[in-house]
């Protein structure tokens, strides 16, 4: 047996019981699962092949070509075998653009998904949706951070994962947080020398991580974490206690100026690899009507849910860093318990019989996520990375809109950053916010002296990712839409004609 | 701009501006780009200023390229291919203007 491989949009099929959106740890898990308990599944997944960025073109590489990748990655092999063994729909190479939950104007109850494949825009229905959107990169805005160049360090791993390709040197990694250092040494061992470290953590959390210290001492990343920090100190050139950075170039990259308590500094660089955490990729869920909350310890919204996976919206589940940030490993467990939920609620599977293998999956997952509370509170980003005090950095890369813009729409007024955004067009852009929505809520919480969790994000509505008007025009036109356009119903509106006709 | 840790195995030929280039098959079009040393594949509508990829991941939108003749194409979720045609984006696409009927309409 092995996944039907869909490639156009014709080739989907109108209904499934459960639709799952991105194909990465969690995706792939919620697969497996749903298909060995009898559901008709659909996986949509934007990249060219499944392993999502974690795990990017596990199913094609292989240790002897690429040795520098570590063991953690090699373990989503067996992952992504089991997943190409099933019996789902996998789709590549799809935009997902709209969500509709379960509700009033739904036909049959359903959720309604519009997808984008191959040029051609296409509606599809499912009892179910999960959620695996992953996360993105927390945004990092500094003076210069839009020069070519520059790129995110998951960026820089997803090149050297997809394609076996490393940045040109000098190379500077800036900023916090274990994928510095993991990048950094997976850098090393694929033979890259001159690379500097600028780690902008701010030494005064140390004390703060403390608490969290018994706990990712029985982690399952402790050893990695050490064995990391001991490599990188031994053989990169790492500087501590960064307080500001400034990227320096005309139309490229040249150089990073940076302040310690020692004062300025400036290093020569041709790329520059910027990394502040991991947040969850949440516009999917947000169009979608998902409530959102503020998680105080991870600074970021997330999708509110229940310990199962289920939203505040019908139908539809999260699993994966999309639902917080908990590692692949937790990812894994969380799509598998979300898509026996999913399966649970739809009446696939009998409730009664799922009870004691859900108590189990979320033991697990405990065991996964030990010691993540150490790590969140040790490189929680800097207040100057959040919240950029030059007024000339841009914060919206799309819309080039400046901190000191954003600070002066800010004192207008403005209720929220909804608002905000219909004044100077900050978060209107392509990327639709995903690249500005928390510096937007950080500047605006550190303006008012309250919390981001008060200031609330961006509204997102459909489409979530830029579609095509000749593909939505081209999409079936329900009855509902054209009363929607033309205020009269469609079947009376042909009799109408059919009349005149007849006169 | 990126380097290959190892030699060509399977390539892809593509042009970029047309300028004819090389890349691995598999590889997606914004990588492909930055390993045949293209850091620039556009400028911004607003202030014109040069940008390249930034999250290979899908998320940024700084890679729109035209592919084929299709603008605004996230060059690190496409796949390079043989004689993909590939056009960097300066600045803001223009409308085409209507013609000026003599009448002396402003609106």
């Amino acid at each position: 047996m092995s996944h039907r491989h869909v490639s156009t949009a014709d080739s989907l099929l109108a209904f499934y019981d459960l639709l799952i959106i991105g194909a990465g740890p969690a995706g792939m898990a919620a697969a497996i699962e749903a298909t060995r308990a009898g559901a008709r599944v659909v996986i949509l997944d934007e990249n060219p092949r499944p392993g999502g960025q974690i795990y990017r073109e596990i199913t094609r590489n292989v240790p002897a070509h690429r040795p520098y990748l570590g063991p953690d990655y090699w373990k989503g092999k067996a992952l992504a075998e089991a997943f190409t063994g099933t019996n789902a729909d996998y789709v590549p190479g799809a935009t997902v653009w709209s969500m509709e939950s379960q509700g009033e104007g739904v036909e049959k109850g359903n959720c309604v998904v519009g997808i984008s494949l191959g040029g051609v825009a296409r509606m599809i229905e499912a009892s179910a949706v999960i959620l695996a959107t992953g996360a993105i990169e927390r945004p990092m805005p500094i003076p210069g951070w839009t020069l070519p160049g520059v790129l995110t360090a998951g960026a820089a791993q997803i090149a050297l994962k997809s394609a076996g390709v490393v940045p040109q040197g000098p190379i500077v990694l800036a900023g916090c947080g274990p994928l510095l250092y993991l990048l950094a040494t997976q850098l090393l061992d694929a033979g890259v020398s001159n690379m500097t470290l600028l780690d902008t953590s701010d030494p005064n959390r140390r004390l703060a991580a403390l608490r969290h210290l018994p706990g990712f001492l029985v982690s399952p990343y402790l050893l990695k974490g050490l064995t990391l920090l001991l490599k990188a100190k031994r053989s990169i050139h790492i500087v501590s206690g960064i307080r500001s950075l400034a990227i320096v170039g005309k139309e490229d990259v040249e150089g990073v100026r940076f302040t310690t308590a020692r004062g300025h500094e400036t290093v020569s660089a041709n790329s520059v690899l910027l990394h502040q955490g991991v947040i969850p990729a949440i516009n999917l869920a947000s169009a979608a009507g998902c409530a959102l909350k503020w998680n105080e310890v991870q600074r970021t919204f997330q999708p509110a849910s229940d310990e199962v996976g289920c939203t505040s919206a019908r139908g539809i589940y999260v699993a994966g860093d999309g639902a917080g940030i908990g590692g692949a490993l937790a990812a894994e467990v969380s799509g598998r318990i979300a898509a026996i939920t999913a399966l649970s609620n739809i009446g696939t599977v009998a409730q009664h019989a799922v009870v004691g293998k859900l108590k189990r999956l979320r033991h697990e997952r405990r065991r996964y996520l030990r010691g993540r509370a150490f790590l969140d509170v040790l490189y929680a980003p800097q207040q100057e990375f959040l919240t950029p005090s030059d007024p000339q950095t841009i914060v919206c890369r799309c819309e080039e809109i400046t901190a000191g813009q954003v600070r002066d729409a800010i004192a207008l007024g403005p209720p929220g950053p909804n608002q905000l955004k219909t004044f100077i067009r900050c978060g209107m852009g392509p990327c639709q916010g995903r690249l500005c929505a928390t510096t937007v809520t950080e500047i605006m919480a550190g303006e008012r002296g309250t919390n981001p969790s008060e200031i609330g994000t961006y509204r997102l509505r459909s489409p979530v990712k830029p579609v095509r008007l000749a593909e939505l025009a081209r999409l079936p036109h329900r009855p509902s839409a054209l009363m929607a356009v033309t205020g009269r119903d469609p079947v009376d509106h042909h009799t109408t004609n059919k009349e005149t006709h007849h006169d | 701009m990126l380097n290959r840790l190892r030699d060509l195995r399977d390539p892809v030929h593509f042009s970029f501006d047309g300028v004819p280039m090389q890349a691995e098959r598999g590889d997606t079009l914004a990588v492909a780009l930055l390993a045949a040393g293209v850091n620039h594949v556009r400028r911004t509508g607003i202030s014109g200023a040069a940008r390249g990829p930034y999250c290979l991941m899908g998320v940024c939108f700084e890679c729109l390229v035209t592919v084929d003749g299709v603008q605004n194409r996230q060059a690190c979720l496409i796949e390079v291919d043989d004689e993909m045609d590939v056009l960097s984006q300066q600045g803001a696409p223009s409308l085409p203007m209507p013609v000026d009927d003599g009448e002396g309409s402003k609106q």
